[in-house]
C-alpha cells in the first residue's frame, strides 16, 4: 500500500467530511474575463508557473544525448537508458527524452516546449538545502540572500506588500503556492509573497483576534506576523474561492497524480480570473541515491515513475490551458537543485552532482533546445559533472524581462548582476521584445570557440567568436567548478584568441566556456602530466 | 471580488519599534529573578508539551533551579509498548494478539504499516501523558536533528528501535548518541549507509554526518567536498541484517587505505584497518576528528537555542549565550544535561524579551492543548479508542505539516533551518485555518472515536482554576495558563462582557451562573448555561493569534 493511501484510510471518516469538505464547486458557466487570443504585450495577465522538483533530478537521464550515446553509456551502464528506447523529438537527431517522458515529447513536437541544457552555476554546491536556497534566492555560492528571486519580483511590482493588501488594483494573492510548504524562491524581505492553498473551495473564518497593540520587541514581531497572516487568509480564501467556482469544466486530467492535480487547481485559478502572477507547484523524490532504476530494466523504476508523472502532468496542463483558452497568458519552468554525478554509484542509483536540463513549457516559447548535449569524458572520476552551459539565473532574467515585461535596466535591482539574456520566448511575448527584435538567432552546430592543443601540459590557445556585446570566457574544471575567468567584458565583433596557462592545476577533464549574446558553448580539453 | 484593504492592528512593518531587531544583551549567568508563574509557564511550555496548571503549581513550590534540574534529571520511564489495535474485518495479524505489543514479533509485510501507524499513535499518546520532564521535547529534537523518514523505508522494528534510541539517549552523550545512530539500521537504510562500500563508496551520510548532524555549514565550517568523500570511505562495509534487524560490519566492502583529511580537520589521518573491529575503530576516530573541532559544540548549541529559545540568532546572542555554552559542551565531553541546565537556568532564558515569542510547532501545539485543557481520553484498558484518538491527533499534526516519524526530509522541518522565515513557516494560509479548525472543535464538540469522544472540558478546566465564579480571575487564570503575551484589561473586559456576560454589565450575573451551578453539579441545565458561555470564551482565546505562541 503506498503512503499517501494509507494516511488516506486511516483518517477517520467521522472528521474529514465537516471539516473539510468545502464546498461544492458550483457550475455558473461564466466565462472569465481574460479570453484574448492574442498575448497581452505588456505582460499584464502573464502568468508563470514554477514547477519544482525536489531532491535534485537527473538531468542526465531525463534529456538524453543520443550524439554521445556510447559515452554516456559508458558512464553509467547500470542505470543507462537502453538507446533503442529514448523517445526521439522530431528535426533533431542529437538529444532525445527519458521513455516515461511521452507527455513533453508530445508538447516539444507541437511547439510548446524549450529543452536548456546543462542549467547551473559557477561553483556547484552539493548539499541539497544549500543548493535549493542557491536556486530559490538566485544567490551566488559565496552569498547569502534572505529573499527568494521570485519574491524580490514581486515586491519590485507590488512595492508596499503586505501593508494594505489586498486592495483595489490587486484584489487578489500575488503569488499561489499549491500545497501547505511556503518556498522560499517566493520569500520577501519582510513576508512571504505567496499565499498556500490546498482547497481553493474552503471559505476560512479567522476573524477573531485582540485588537490590543502587540507587544515590543520579538514577541510582537510574531504576533503581528501571525495576525497579519490570519487576516489575509481571510481576505484571499474569499477571491480563491470564488474564482475556483467560476470554472465549470476543465480538460481531463490522468488520475493518481499529485502533480497533475495541483496544476489543475492552477489552471482553474488563472480562468477564474486570478490576477495572480506566480504560482508554485511541486513534486518531491528525485533524491535517487538507491534504486533510481529498476536492475536489469533500467527503463523503469522509481526515476521513471516520477518523470511520467511530470511529463503526464504538464502535457494534461497544457491541453487544459488550451480548452480553457488561456495557453497565451501561461509560461511555466521547471527546477531542480542540481542533477546527478555523471557516473553512477553500485546502488543502481545517482549521486549528488551539478548542471542538469530544465524545461521552460507553453505557447509563446521559443521552442527547441537551447545548448548542446553535455560534454562526457570518456575516462571518468567519481568526481566528475557536468560543466554549466546555461546560467539559471539567465533563465531567471530572461523570463523575467520577456515574459513578466520587466523593463531590462530594472533586471539587475532584481537579480543583482546582469545576466546572458536567452531566447526563451516568442517576440510577441512583451512589447519590449520588439526592441530586441534583431538578436542573433542561437548557433547550433558552429563552433565559436576552441583550444587548441585539447591535450597539453603548459599551455594552450583559446580561440572564439564575438558577435559584439558582453563575451564571457571560464575554464571550468571537471566538478563542474569555475576555475579561471579569461574574458569578461564588452567586445567588438570578431575573432579573438587568448592564451590559457597551465597554473598548476592537477591532471584530468576541463572545460572551456563562452557567453556571448544569446549563446553558450562549452569545449572540453585536458590536461596532463609531464 | 474586490475586497476592502486591511488595516493592521497595530504596527505596519515599515520601521516601527516593534519590528526594529531586538537585542538582548543578557547571557547565560544564572538568573536570580522573580520564580512566579509567568516565568513556570515559560519554562514548561518550552521544555515540555504544554504547561498544565497542575505542573505548574507543582513547580512553583521549587526554586527555579530545582524546577529545571528535575526536568532535565528526570527520566520517563516506559510504562507501554506500541500495540496491535490495528486487527480489524479484513485482516488479523496472526503473530500478535490485540492488545499486544508487536515489537518482538516477526516481520510481517501485511502488518508493517500498521505496526508503524500504531507507532505514530502510541508516540502521540507518549508525548500527551509525558511525565514532568524534558525528555519527550528532547526526543523530538534530536529526531529533527538526526531526521529520518519510516513513510518511504518501512520496517516497524526498525522504526521502533530508531526512536527508542533517540528516547534513552536523549539526555546523555551527544558523542554516543552520534556513534549510535550512524550503526542504526533505519539510519542506515535512510542515508545509504548500507550501499556504502569499498567498491562505490556512497557519501550520502558522510556529507549529512558533517553537514546536517555535527559541524554544519557556519561562517567558520571549512570541511571540503574531498571530506565529504573521505567520510564516506571512513563509514564503508556497514551493513543491515535484516533478518534480525540488527547492524553489523563487512570488513570485505571496506575501505583499508589510510584515510586522509583536510587542513579543516587538521590534516588527520585515519589509518586504514584490516580487523573485524576496523569498523568501529575507524568509526570512533572519525568522530574524535570531528567532535574535536569548535564548530560540533557551536552547531549543536546553535540548534538548542533554536528548539528553545528563539529562532534568531545575532552577534550579541551568539557571543553571550552560544559561545559559553559550546565551551561547557566541549569540556563536558558532549554530556547534553549540562549544558540544557545552563541554557534552562540562565538570565537570557528568562529574560522577559524572550516570553511568548516561540510559534508553537504543531505537536506542541496539538499535544500542549491536550495537555492544558486536561482532555480526558478512554481508561488506558480501552486502548482501541485511545488509538483512534491519538490517530486523529496525529493526522492533525501531519496535515499542520509536523508528522512524526517523517519529518520532510533530513535537515528536519524547516521551522529550524530554513532563514529568515524559521518557525513563522508552521503558520500559512493552509495551516493556520487547520489550527483554528482544530482548537475550535476540542472546545465545542471534541472528536468522536470508537464510540467516545475526546474534548475539552470547559467547565472542569474552569472549575480547577482559583476562583471560577468571579469573572475576571477566571480569565486572568486562564490567560496565565494558555497565553504568554499580555492581553489588555479593556480587551479582558470586552472578552469577559461578550462571553461570560452575555453583553451585560455586571459581574455577577456570571458569579451567580457559576454559583448555581457549583451548588447542583448534577444539574444538566445548570451546567449547560455555564458551559455554553466557558465554550464562547475558550473558543475565542484558542482561536486568536496570541494562542499559537509560546
Amino acid at each position: 500500500m503506498k503512503r499517501r493511501d494509507f494516511l488516506r484510510n486511516t483518517v477517520p471518516a467521522t472528521i474529514l467530511p465537516a471539516l473539510f469538505s468545502g464546498f461544492g464547486v458550483k457550475a455558473l458557466g461564466t466565462a472569465g474575463i481574460f479570453n484574448s487570443l492574442l498575448a497581452n504585450p505588456d505582460g499584464s495577465d502573464h502568468v508563470l508557473v514554477l514547477v519544482q522538483m525536489f531532491g535534485g533530478n537527473d538531468g542526465l537521464n531525463t534529456v538524453l544525448p543520443l550524439d554521445i550515446y556510447s559515452n554516456y553509456y559508458n558512464a553509467r551502464s547500470n542505470i543507462a537508458i537502453p538507446e533503442n528506447k529514448i523517445l526521439k523529438l522530431s528535426g533533431t537527431l542529437k538529444t532525445g527524452l527519458h521513455p516515461s517522458l511521452t507527455g513533453l515529447r508530445d508538447i516539444y513536437n507541437e511547439g510548446k516546449l524549450a529543452i536548456l541544457q546543462s542549467v547551473g552555476y559557477p561553483t556547484p554546491n552539493y548539499s541539497h538545502f544549500r543548493a535549493s536556497d542557491i536556486w530559490e534566492s538566485g544567490a551566488d555560492s559565496t552569498q547569502t540572500l534572505n529573499t527568494g528571486w521570485a519574491g524580490r519580483y514581486l515586491q519590485y511590482k507590488y512595492p508596499d506588500f503586505p501593508v494594505g493588501y489586498p486592495n483595489a488594483s490587486m484584489t487578489d494573492p500575488l503569488a499561489i503556492q499549491i500545497g501547505s510548504a511556503s518556498s522560499f524562491a517566493l520569500q520577501g524581505s519582510i513576508t512571504p509573497m505567496a499565499i498556500n492553498i490546498q482547497d481553493p473551495s474552503n471559505v476560512f473564518n479567522l476573524t477573531n483576534s485582540f485588537t490590543d497593540a502587540a507587544p515590543a520587541g520579538k514577541a510582537g514581531k510574531e504576533l503581528n506576523f501571525i495576525r497579519l497572516l490570519a487576516q489575509q487568509t481571510q481576505a484571499y480564501s474569499q477571491v480563491v474561492s470564488a474564482a475556483s467556482n467560476a470554472v465549470s469544466q476543465q480538460a481531463a486530467y490522468p488520475a493518481d497524480n499529485n502533480l497533475a492535480e495541483q496544476l489543475k487547481i492552477v489552471a482553474r485559478l488563472i480562468k477564474g480570473g486570478l490576477k495572480t502572477k506566480i504560482y508554485m507547484v511541486s513534486i518531491d523524490g528525485f533524491d535517487t541515491h538507491a534504486d533510481q532504476v529498476v536492475e536489469g530494466n533500467t527503463s523503469t523504476g522509481n526515476h521513471a515513475l516520477l518523470l511520467k508523472q511530470l511529463g503526464d502532468a504538464i502535457k494534461a496542463f497544457q491541453n487544459d490551458l488550451k480548452f480553457l483558452n488561456i495557453d497565451n497568458r501561461v509560461t511555466g519552468m521547471t527546477f531542480s537543485e542540481f542533477g546527478r554525478r555523471i557516473k553512477s554509484n553500485s546502488s543502481n542509483g545517482s549521486d549528488h552532482g551539478s548542471a542538469a536540463p530544465l524545461f521552460v513549457f507553453g505557447n509563446l516559447v521559443q521552442p527547441g533546445i537551447l545548448g548542446d548535449s553535455p560534454s562526457i569524458p570518456v575516462s571518468l572520476t567519481d568526481d566528475d559533472n557536468i560543466p554549466m552551459q546555461i546560467d539559471f539565473r539567465s533563465v531567471y532574467s530572461s523570463l523575467l524581462q520577456d515574459w513578466m515585461c520587466v523593463p531590462p535596466q530594472d533586471l539587475n535591482g532584481l537579480l543583482y548582476r546582469n545576466y546572458q539574456a536567452l531566447p526563451l520566448m516568442q517576440q510577441q511575448a512583451c512589447k519590449q521584445c520588439d526592441v530586441n527584435s534583431n538578436r542573433p538567432a542561437a548557433a547550433h552546430g558552429t563552433s565559436l570557440v576552441s583550444i587548441y592543443p585539447n591535450v597539453f601540459t603548459s599551455s594552450a590557445s583559446i580561440t572564439y567568436q564575438s558577435a559584439g556585446m558582453h563575451t564571457l570566457v571560464q575554464v571550468m574544471d571537471n566538478t563542474g567548478k569555475v576555475i579561471k575567468t579569461l574574458v569578461d567584458k564588452k567586445m567588438a565583433e570578431g575573432s579573438y584568441t587568448v592564451p590559457f596557462k597551465n597554473e598548476n592545476y592537477v591532471a584530468g577533464t576541463y572545460y572551456v566556456r563562452l557567453q556571448n549574446m544569446h549563446t553558450a558553448q562549452v569545449k572540453m580539453f585536458t590536461i596532463v602530466k609531464d | 471580488m474586490g475586497v476592502p484593504a486591511l488595516t493592521l492592528p497595530v504596527n505596519d512593518f515599515s520601521g516601527s519599534e516593534t519590528n526594529k531587531p531586538y537585542r538582548i544583551l543578557s547571557g547565560i549567568n544564572t538568573y536570580n529573578g522573580p520564580w512566579g508563574t509567568s516565568q513556570a509557564a515559560h519554562l514548561l511550555k518550552r521544555t515540555m508539551f504544554g504547561s498544565s496548571a497542575a505542573d505548574m503549581a507543582y513547580f512553583k513550590t521549587k526554586s527555579m533551579s530545582q524546577a529545571v534540574d528535575e526536568l532535565v534529571n528526570n527520566a520517563f520511564t516506559l510504562t507501554s509498548q506500541p500495540v496491535n489495535d490495528y486487527n480489524d474485518d479484513t485482516y488479523t495479524d496472526a503473530d500478535v494478539p490485540a492488545g499486544q505489543t508487536w515489537i518482538n514479533a516477526p516481520y510481517n509485510d501485511m502488518a508493517d504499516f500498521k505496526r508503524i501507524y500504531s507507532l505514530k499513535k502510541w508516540q502521540i499518546g507518549q508525548f500527551i501523558n509525558q511525565g514532568r520532564s524534558i525528555q519527550l521535547k528532547m526526543q523530538l529534537f534530536w529526531h529533527n536533528h538526526f531526521a529520518t523518514h519510516i513513510g518511504d523505508l518501512g520496517i516497524s522494528k526498525m522504526f521502533y528501535d530508531h526512536h527508542m534510541l533517540l528516547r534513552s539517549n536523549a539526555l546523555g552523550n551527544f558523542k554516543t548518541l552520534t556513534k549510535a545512530v550512524t550503526k542504526d539500521c533505519l539510519m542506515l537504510r535512510y542515508l545509504s549507509g548500507e550501499s556504502n562500500t569499498k567498491y562505490a563508496p556512497n557519501e550520502n551520510y558522510g556529507r549529512e554526518l558533517q553537514e546536517l548532524f555535527c559541524v554544519g555549514k557556519g561562517p567558520n565550517s571549512q570541511y571540503t567536498e574531498d571530506d565529504v568523500q573521505t567520510a564516506a570511505r571512513v563509514l564503508t562495509g556497514w551493513k543491515v541484517d535484516y533478518d534480525t534487524s540488527a547492524s553489523y560490519f563487512d570488513i570485505n566492502e571496506h575501505d583499508t587505505d589510510d584515510k586522509v583529511f583536510s587542513p579543516f580537520y587538521n590534516n588527520t589521518v585515519i589509518q586504514g584497518r584490516t580487523d573485524a573491529a576496523a569498523g568501529n575503530t575507524e568509526l570512533n576516530d572519525l568522530l574524535t576528528m570531528i567532535f574535536n573541532t569548535d564548530e560540533c559544540a557551536l552547531f549543536i548549541c546553535r540548534k538548542l537555542y533554536r528548539w528553545f529559545v528563539y529562532y534568531d540568532i545575532d552577534d550579541v546572542t551568539e557571543e553571550n549565550v552560544i559561545v559559553p555554552l559550546a565551551t561547557i559542551f566541549r569540556n563536558g565531553g558532549y554530556e547534553i544535561k549540562p549544558v540544557l541546565k545552563a541554557l534552562l537556568k540562565s538570565e537570557h532564558f528568562f529574560d522577559a524579551a524572550n516570553y511568548g515569542v516561540l510559534i508553537k510547532s504543531p505537536l506542541d501545539f496539538c499535544a500542549g492543548f491536550c495537555r492544558e485543557f486536561k482532555i480526558k481520553f478512554p481508561p488506558a484498558s480501552d486502548y482501541l479508542s485511545n488509538y483512534q484518538h491519538w490517530d486523529t491527533l496525529n493526522y492533525f499534526t501531519s496535515i499542520m505539516k509536523q508528522e512524526y516519524g517523517d519529518p520532510p526530509n533530513v535537515a528536519g522541518w524547516p521551522a529550524y533551518y530554513q532563514s529568515p522565515a524559521f518557525h513563522e513557516i508552521w503558520i500559512n494560509s493552509t495551516t493556520y485555518p487547520i489550527r483554528t479548525d482544530f482548537s475550535r472543535w476540542l472546545v465545542e464538540y471534541g472528536f468522536d472515536r470508537n464510540g467516545t469522544n475526546i474534548k475539552a472540558d470547559v467547565v472542569a478546566f474552569a472549575a480547577s482554576l482559583s476562583a471560577p465564579g468571579n469573572p475576571n480571575t477566571l480569565i486572568s487564570d486562564s490567560l496565565d495558563i494558555l497565553y504568554r503575551v499580555p492581553v489588555s484589561q479593556a480587551s479582558r473586559d470586552t472578552l469577559k462582557k461578550n462571553t461570560l456576560l452575555d453583553g451585560q454589565a455586571n459581574d455577577y450575573y456570571w458569579t451567580g451562573a457559576w454559583n448555581s451551578y457549583a451548588g447542583d453539579t448534577g444539574n444538566a441545565i445548570k451546567r449547560s448555561v455555564v458551559e455554553q458561555r466557558l465554550i464562547n470564551l475558550y473558543r475565542y482565546l484558542v482561536n486568536s493569534p496570541e494562542f499559537q505562541l509560546a
